[in-house]
Formats: structure tokens, C-alpha cells, sequence
């Protein structure tokens, strides 16, 4: 009797139908003399040699074996992570490999192959964690994990001689700033808007009167796009800096940070409140009443058992206002905001894609953090709910 | 005659704004004149406000087209038995969609594809998934298994059974998702214009370059007033459709 | 006219249906009765296969129901379902043309034979061609149900539970209604039902199942009369079989000529239903008349009590 032949996985077949073609027919990095030209492409083969590429390559192999054959999700898992170090190894082996030595001006970038690649054997990873299910403790800490350990390596400076690092060796005191910035002003915004949005949408509830307009009002702000809602805002607050000098000391000034946060907050107004609405209307009435009849105040029911009960629906507002913060505030650099999207827009200006990348890949990198944790803690709060 | 609702008189006088705005737009510099300071131009004269607003429609339409194409195809396949394998990676996939700000795709897309249309085109699309993919799932999931299995035993083939029965019945809820990923789309299309894509932000831009508050008014309150607009015409539609088909 | 030749389904380590064989006379109604979890639906969908047997054949006429793809021998049976699905976003019209169009008739034809239909199951096509499912009753529905599924003319209507959501008033009249359409159309009906009453009611012969065997399949009297299983005595009954026994038998059958001074009985009633007046009037015989009042005889009390027993 023979053996069955194994079962060929149709996703895995796209996958390494894509990475081997990409891998045999893109550039793996591309070598630029400066950070301005176009450059020349680079496989693979042509940057690695011996040990590295032998090195490099077998784990390539081995995770479209896994892809295309093994079934198990945590081999395929282990093997595609593998896949992805050795593909990061590779470049910044690439990338010291290329450099004269002591030059600062070459600039070794990322290729479509590296790029190809690494989302290739992400997928395989992500397709393979979501099969495992990992309940959302175990998420947060593989992202921590993750992070961490790509911190650390960008910190040993494995791949410093990468276009993004060097792009970021020349402004890492900006870049650190503007990362504050940009955190401060997602999370001032976000923080504004729970104060206010909060109460909001408990009153909504409470007198649902009150509903259609607000909701009616917050949904037309949102229709405004956000450069238009920071300029228009641009005025009232030039004005109110020009009448009030206290205002302006304190930095609410016609351009900067200030009128971004008053816009951001406003576009996060609605997910909040309407949100909170609907939070508390899925809240049992038996729940409320028997609260009530056990003697708690109105405020300890709202505190204790409404908004504890609603609370799984009012994260997940806040979950879609931080990761939508996160990206508008890189528009937020348009009015002299700061930000990431500073390297973001004077990389399109100038056309270097690096330093574009330099603001990209912490803003993209904020708002899947931000989203993972955020769902995960409103995974956990629905288990605890469930399970109570 | 009917008596003409307050909705429906707001929904006429805002359309009548909007085209006699973008038509005739000179005919409100007067409105907008005490917005500019040292006698810049109240209204936009860079280029057409008609095409400006055109542009950005189009754009967000072929963006929308793309999306409900390949979103409503995801749906499809992975409710079918044998993409059902497929179904938790699609659903990452659309959500990493919705999660990759707008802006950075658009700023890494145009090192690949240059400027304008495409690459906004590209954000526009992968942001537009989420809504019409996890609409079409559960318009299709919520079919009456009854009226499924009537339809297989009355012997519709299985391609004809998705084409005749199932697209239909879950029609509303994705011409919902559709709406909003639509009008979501009209206003992130404005940030198109920073990498040179025509459309009514190129209006708001200039303003924030020469500091011409009216100008940012006229970008912002015209692509406010197309999303609106837009969001009601298809609500009613979405109203027609469900009427035709009270599931409940 | 349908053979079911040792037809079995298993799912993993459960058999649902064991190795059941029937043959099914032509223009004949059968009804396979059971309780919940004896696999008599699961045997019924094995005939237009909605569910592929693990093991055995069906075949229709002679002909493997294999031999050719599912969804085309389905244009060729009639299915009803409890919950009928209708389709929702189609008119009564539109959903009873559903197979016709799909074999292609031209639409004349089917124009006239949704009329027909119409009218047959008391729907007024003026009133109710154009309307929505949800906007009938529910023993509209039904009816709609039953009409769409003869629309193509088929020579076979499996029926699952059919009159399972009519409250008990409306059915009856849709038991005895299925009982005129399948005089005038002819047709080879097999129903699946839970409800022993409806069995007797409807069937010409009628298949007792449990775990996935039948026990027993045969004309009802003869499930009475002749149990071949416990099982089969419970679930006809074992309190009132002599009642159950008078109710297949009607009362223009088991007259005699003569007249008698006692209440009338219609001719189509059953026994059961003329002992039942004769109790409650008292009187020793009873006037057996038609729908029209012509004489057809008399019903005496020891008589009918003869054809209680076996």
C-alpha cells in the first residue's frame, strides 16, 4: 500500500508562487549611490555569498515546504518566523556587505523582493497564528515579544547600514521628538474626547431625544475631511491666540499642535458617543433593575453596573478613535503639527522614499500595536463577561 | 400633491446648493469675501471647482468599484465550503486594511506607482474593504436556511442558487457596506492631493499654503456637502431595497 | 415506481439510516412516521439527494437517480419543507415559476400553469400573483409552497413536515386538500411526519421508522391489526387502536341499504366520527347521506362496533 500523497495547500501555493518569483526575478536590495537617485537593482544571489545565502536560502526552503505540506499551524508558524529573521539577516548582511567601508552618503535600500518576501512569509505567519487562535493574552505578549526583539536588534545596530537606518541616523533627534509628538497629540486628542465623549453619550442615552441631533451633528463633522477641518479651525484659533495672550503662551496658537487636537477630538466624538449609546442600550434592563432594587444609587448603577457592562462596546470605540488619531495626525504635519508625518511629507517632497519610509513604518507599526492591544483587551473583557 | 417633508425639502435645497455652487461659483465670493485677508481671490481660480469635485467623485467611485469587487468576491468564496479555510486570514487581511492609515499607504505607494489617481486610488481601495467585506458575510450567513435548502431541492444549481437567492437577500446589507466605505472615502480622498491627485483638496491645500480661509472653507464644505448628499441618496435606495424584503 | 435498495447514511462513527429498503407504488401517497432522530428526514433527502447516501441506490423508474447531476433530477422531483422558503424577494407568480423557467418552458405556458395552480389551491391570482411571501398567511404560505413545488408537472413530491406550522384548524383542511391534488394530478407523494394522526389521515401505506431501520411498511389498518414491532403498537397507539382502526374506514363504505330514524352522517366521514355522533345522540343507527343529501344507506351501532375489531 502506498502512501497517500500529501495534500497540497492552496494558500501556501500562492504564497511560494509569489516569494520564488519575486526572489528570482526582483531585486533584493537596490544600491544608490546617494539618497536621491533611482539606483541599481540587486538579487540576491549577487549580494550574498557562501555561508550567508547558503544560510539564508535553506530557511526560505524550508518555510515553502511547511507552506505547501505540513499542515500543522505551529510548524508553520515557527518556520515562517524563521523565514522572515533570515530574510532581515539577509538584508542587513546585504547592507554591510555593499557598503564601503566608512561611507555615508550609499544608500543600500529594501528591494520589491525583501518587501515581497517579508509580506509573503508574514501572511503564512498570520494565517498560521489565527488558526492556532491564541486567546488575547498570549497575542499581547507576541506582539510585545516582537516588538521587543526588533527593538533590540535596531538598537545593536544589525541593520544600520540600511537606507532607513541611515536615514534616521541623520535626523534621530528630530525623529525622537516627533515620535512624542505624535503620540501625544493621538493620545491628548483621544483622552479629550473620552471626557467629553463619555458624559455625551450617557446623556444621549438617558434622554434619547437628545439622539438624533447629536448624533446628526457629529456625523456631519465627520463628513468634513480632516486638512479642511484643521484649516477652517486655523482661523478661530489664530483669532483667539491674537486677543488672548494667556492662549497664546500656553500654545493655542492659528498653526501647530493646537488646532489639529481640537480636530482630532472632534472626529472622535462620534465613535465615542455613539458608542457609549449603544453600549448601554445592549445593557439588560433586568441587570439595572435588579440593582435598583437592591439599593444602589443611580450614580453606583451607572458606575457600577451600566458602564462596567457597557464597557466592552465603549473600548471598541476607542479602539477605532486611536487607530484613526494615529493616522490623522500624520496629516497633522500639513499645518506645522509635527509629528511623524513630518518625515512623511518632506520624503514626498524630496522624493526619498526612505525617509518616508522613516515616518511610515512607526505610524503603521502605532496602529496595529494599538488596534492588537486595544481588541485584545475588549476580547478579554467579553470572556470575563461570559464567564461571570 | 404630498405634503413635502422637512428631510426631503433639506435634501433638495442642499443638492440646489451644491450644484449652483459648483456651476456658478462666483456668484458666492461675496459670501466668502470677508473670510481672506489683503484681497486674495474668494474663490478658488487655480481651476474648475466643477472638475475639481468630479475628479475626486470618480476617483472615489472606481476606488469603491475595486473594493466591492473584491470584497464581495472574498465573501463569497470563503462562505462556500471549500473557502471556508480561507475565511480567518481574509478577515485579517481586510482589518490590517482598515488599520494601515490611509495616509501611509498612499506615502508608500507612491514610490511604486508615482504620483496622482493611482496611488490614492490604492489607499482608497484597501481602506474600503472592512465595511463591505464583514457586510457581505453576514448578509450572506443570515440567508434563511429554509429558503436555501429550498432552492437547492427545487434544484438550482449552486452557482445559480448564489446568483438567484443569495446575492440578492444579502443585497441591502452590502449596499451598506458600500455606502460606507463610499462616503468615508469622499472626505480621505482630499489627502490625495498631496501627492498631486485632482480633487477638491488641492482647494483646501492651497488655502493652508497662502493662508485663504475661504478656499479651505470652499474644499471642506464642498466635499462635506458631496458625502452627505451621497450618504442620503444611497440610504434611501438601501430603504427601497429592504422593503422588498422584510426577512423579519 | 421508487425503489429504495439498502439505502444507509453515516456521519463518522452515528449510522442515521440503516440499510432501508421500500418500493413506492406509482400515484400513491406514502408517509414515513417516526419520532425525532430516526432518520425518516434524513431518508426522504436521500431521494433528491441533498444528502448522498454512504451506501445503496435509489432509483426512479428504473433509473439510478446517480445517473445524472443533483440539480437537474431536482427540477424533476417536488420539494416542500416545513418553513416552505419562499423566496422572500419574489412574487407568488415568480416563485411558482421557479423550476418551469429553469427547464426552459416558454412563457406562455408557464403564465397558464401558474394560473392553474392558483386556482387549484384557492389563491386569487388577481389578488395574490403579484404579492410578497411575507405579506400572506401562513396557510397561504403554505399553499404556495406545495403549488410551487408541483409547477413542472413532476411525477414525485417529497413533502417534510409539511403542515407542521399550521395551527390545527387550517390543518386539517390541508391535509384533505393534498388528498384532492394528488387525485387530480396524480402524483407519487412521499411525506415525512412525527404526527401518527396525519399518517393515517394521509397515507396509503406508511412506513414506521426508528434509529434508522423501518419496522414496519404497510397499509395502516394492517399496523394495527398486524404490529410487527412494539415500537410500532406505541407509536399507533395501543389505548385507542380500535378508534384509530374505525377512522379509516368511511361511512359510505361500511352503509348497508335501509333508512333509519336516527341523525345524519355524511358518507365521507369516517366511522369513528358517525360513532362519535351516535354516542352523543343517543340513537342506535344512523342515516348515512352524501354531500348533497341523496341516501346512501344506514349505520348501526353493533356494525360499526364490527369493524373496530380486527
Amino acid at each position: 500500500m502506498s502512501l497517500p500523497r500529501p495534500r497540497l495547500d492552496a494558500l501556501g501555493a500562492v504564497l511560494v508562487a509569489a516569494g520564488a518569483a519575486a526572489l528570482f526575478f526582483l531585486p533584493f536590495v537596490v544600491f544608490k549611490s546617494n539618497r536621491i537617485v533611482p539606483g541599481d537593482p540587486r538579487t540576491l544571489g549577487a549580494v550574498l555569498t557562501g555561508w550567508g545565502a547558503l544560510g539564508c536560502e535553506a530557511a526560505l526552503a524550508l518555510a515553502a515546504a511547511a507552506a505547501l505540506w505540513i499542515a500543522d499551524a505551529r510548524v508553520r508558524l515557527v518556520l515562517a518566523l524563521t523565514g522572515v529573521v533570515a530574510v532581515a539577516l539577509a538584508a542587513a548582511a546585504a547592507g554591510n556587505a555593499l557598503t564601503p567601508p566608512g561611507n555615508l552618503v550609499v544608500r543600500i535600500a529594501p528591494g520589491a523582493a525583501f518587501w515581497t518576501l517579508l509580506i509573503c512569509l508574514g501572511l503564512l505567519a498570520t494565517d498560521a497564528t489565527t488558526r492556532l487562535r491564541p486567546g488575547p493574552a498570549l497575542r499581547v505578549l507576541l506582539l510585545a515579544g516582537s516588538l521587543g526583539i526588533v527593538g533590540l536588534s535596531l538598537a545593536h545596530g544589525t541593520f544600520d547600514h540600511l537606507s532607513v537606518m541611515r536615514e534616521y541616523a541623520v535626523n534621530a533627534a528630530r525623529f525622537a521628538r516627533e515620535l512624542r509628538q505624535h503620540l501625544a497629540l493621538a493620545f491628548g486628542s483621544l483622552a479629550a474626547a473620552v471626557i467629553v465623549g463619555l458624559p455625551l453619550g450617557i446623556l444621549c442615552h438617558r434622554l434619547p431625544r437628545l439622539r438624533p441631533g447629536v448624533l446628526t451633528t457629529l456625523n456631519i463633522i465627520q463628513t468634513i475631511p480632516a486638512i479642511a477641518l484643521f484649516g477652517i479651525l486655523m482661523a478661530p484659533l489664530g483669532a483667539l491666540a491674537a486677543a488672548v495672550p494667556l492662549a497664546d503662551r500656553l500654545g493655542i496658537r492659528g498653526i501647530g499642535a493646537a488646532p489639529a487636537v481640537v480636530a482630532l477630538f472632534l472626529y472622535s466624538l462620534l465613535p465615542i458617543v455613539a458608542n457609549t449609546v449603544a453600549g448601554l442600550k445592549r445593557v439588560s434592563r433586568s441587570a439595572v433593575e435588579a440593582a435598583h432594587g437592591m439599593g444602589m444609587t443611580a450614580r453606583q448603577v451607572l458606575l457600577g453596573v451600566e458602564l462596567l457592562l457597557a464597557l466592552p462596546v465603549i473600548l471598541t470605540g476607542i479602539r477605532v478613535v486611536l487607530v484613526q488619531n494615529i493616522g490623522m495626525v500624520t496629516v497633522a504635519a500639513l499645518i506645522g503639527g509635527g509629528g511623524l508625518g513630518a518625515f512623511v511629507f518632506q520624503g514626498i517632497g524630496q522624493t526619498a522614499i526612505d525617509l518616508v519610509l522613516l515616518g511610515a513604518i512607526p505610524i503603521v507599526t502605532l496602529a496595529f500595536s494599538a488596534a492588537l492591544v486595544l481588541d485584545a483587551l475588549v476580547e478579554a473583557m467579553d470572556r470575563v463577561k461570559a464567564s461571570a | 400633491m404630498s405634503v413635502l417633508r422637512p428631510a426631503t425639502v433639506l435634501r433638495v435645497a442642499a443638492l440646489a446648493l451644491l450644484i449652483a455652487f459648483l456651476v456658478t461659483p462666483q456668484s458666492f465670493a461675496p459670501l466668502f469675501a470677508p473670510l481672506t485677508q489683503y484681497g486674495a481671490p474668494p474663490i478658488y481660480d487655480q481651476g474648475n471647482l466643477l472638475t475639481l469635485a468630479l475628479a475626486q467623485l470618480g476617483t472615489v467611485c472606481v476606488a469603491a468599484a475595486a473594493s466591492t469587487v473584491v470584497a464581495v468576491g472574498l465573501g463569497v468564496l470563503v462562505t462556500r465550503q471549500r473557502g471556508a479555510q480561507f475565511l480567518p486570514l481574509s478577515r485579517t487581511l481586510v482589518n490590517i486594511g482598515q488599520t494601515f492609515p490611509p495616509v501611509a499607504v498612499l506615502a508608500v505607494a507612491v514610490p511604486l506607482v508615482g504620483f496622482g489617481e493611482r496611488p490614492t486610488l490604492i489607499a482608497l481601495f484597501a481602506y474600503g474593504l472592512l465595511p463591505i467585506f464583514e457586510n457581505t458575510l453576514v448578509g450572506l450567513r443570515t440567508c434563511p436556511p429554509a429558503v436555501l435548502e429550498a432552492a437547492s431541492g427545487m434544484g438550482l444549481s449552486a452557482r445559480q442558487r448564489l446568483f438567484a437567492v443569495e446575492l440578492p437577500l444579502a443585497m441591502p446589507l452590502i449596499l451598506e457596506g458600500v455606502r460606507l466605505s463610499l462616503v468615508i472615502n469622499v472626505g480621505t480622498a482630499t489627502i490625495g492631493s498631496t501627492v498631486a491627485a485632482k480633487g477638491l483638496g488641492e482647494v483646501i491645500i492651497a488655502g493652508l499654503l497662502s493662508s485663504n480661509t475661504a478656499f479651505i472653507l470652499q474644499g471642506g464644505l464642498l466635499t462635506g456637502l458631496m458625502a452627505i448628499l451621497l450618504y442620503d441618496a444611497l440610504s434611501a435606495l438601501e430603504r427601497r431595497l429592504l422593503r422588498t424584503l422584510t426577512l423579519d | 415506481m421508487i425503489t429504495l435498495e439498502s439505502l444507509s447514511k453515516r456521519y463518522g462513527e452515528s449510522t442515521v439510516v440503516n440499510q432501508v429498503s421500500l418500493e413506492i407504488e406509482r400515484n400513491s401517497i406514502t408517509v414515513i412516521v417516526g419520532t425525532s432522530g430516526s432518520g425518516k428526514s434524513t431518508l426522504l433527502r436521500m431521494i433528491n439527494r441533498l444528502i448522498e447516501p454512504s451506501s445503496g441506490r435509489v432509483l426512479i423508474d428504473g433509473r439510478d437517480t446517480r445517473a445524472e447531476p443533483a440539480h437537474l433530477l431536482r427540477r424533476r422531483i417536488g420539494y416542500v419543507i416545513q418553513g416552505y422558503g419562499l423566496f422572500p424577494h419574489r412574487t407568488v407568480a415568480e416563485n411558482i415559476a421557479t423550476v418551469p423557467r429553469l427547464l426552459g418552458w416558454e412563457a406562455a405556458r408557464i403564465a397558464a400553469r401558474v394560473a392553474e395552480l392558483l386556482e387549484v389551491f384557492q389563491l386569487d391570482p388577481g389578488k395574490y400573483a403579484a404579492s410578497l411571501p411575507h405579506e400572506l398567511s401562513g396557510g397561504q404560505q403554505q399553499r404556495v409552497g406545495v403549488a410551487r413545488a408541483l409547477a413542472a408537472e413532476p411525477a414525485v413530491l417529497l413533502m417534510d413536515e409539511p403542515f407542521g406550522a399550521l395551527d390545527p384548524i387550517i390543518r386539517a383542511k390541508a391535509q384533505d386538500d393534498l388528498l384532492g391534488i394528488q387525485r387530480r394530478f396524480g402524483t407519487t407523494i412521499v411525506l415525512v411526519t412525527h404526527d401518527m394522526d396525519e399518517a393515517f389521515r394521509l397515507g396509503d401505506k406508511v412506513a414506521v421508522m426508528s434509529q434508522g431501520r423501518v419496522l414496519q411498511y404497510d397499509r395502516p389498518a394492517m399496523l394495527l391489526i398486524r404490529p410487527t414491532d412494539p415500537f410500532v403498537t406505541r407509536m399507533t397507539g395501543l389505548a385507542d387502536r380500535a378508534l384509530r382502526l374505525l377512522s379509516l374506514i368511511s361511512a359510505a363504505e361500511a352503509a348497508v341499504p335501509g333508512t333509519s330514524e336516527g341523525p345524519a352522517v355524511q358518507g365521507s366521514a369516517s366511522l369513528r366520527d358517525a360513532l362519535s355522533e351516535l354516542v352523543w345522540s343517543g340513537a342506535d343507527s344512523a342515516r348515512v347521506v352524501d354531500a348533497d343529501g341523496t341516501a346512501r344507506g344506514c349505520l348501526t351501532v353493533a356494525a360499526i362496533l364490527a369493524h373496530g375489531r380486527p
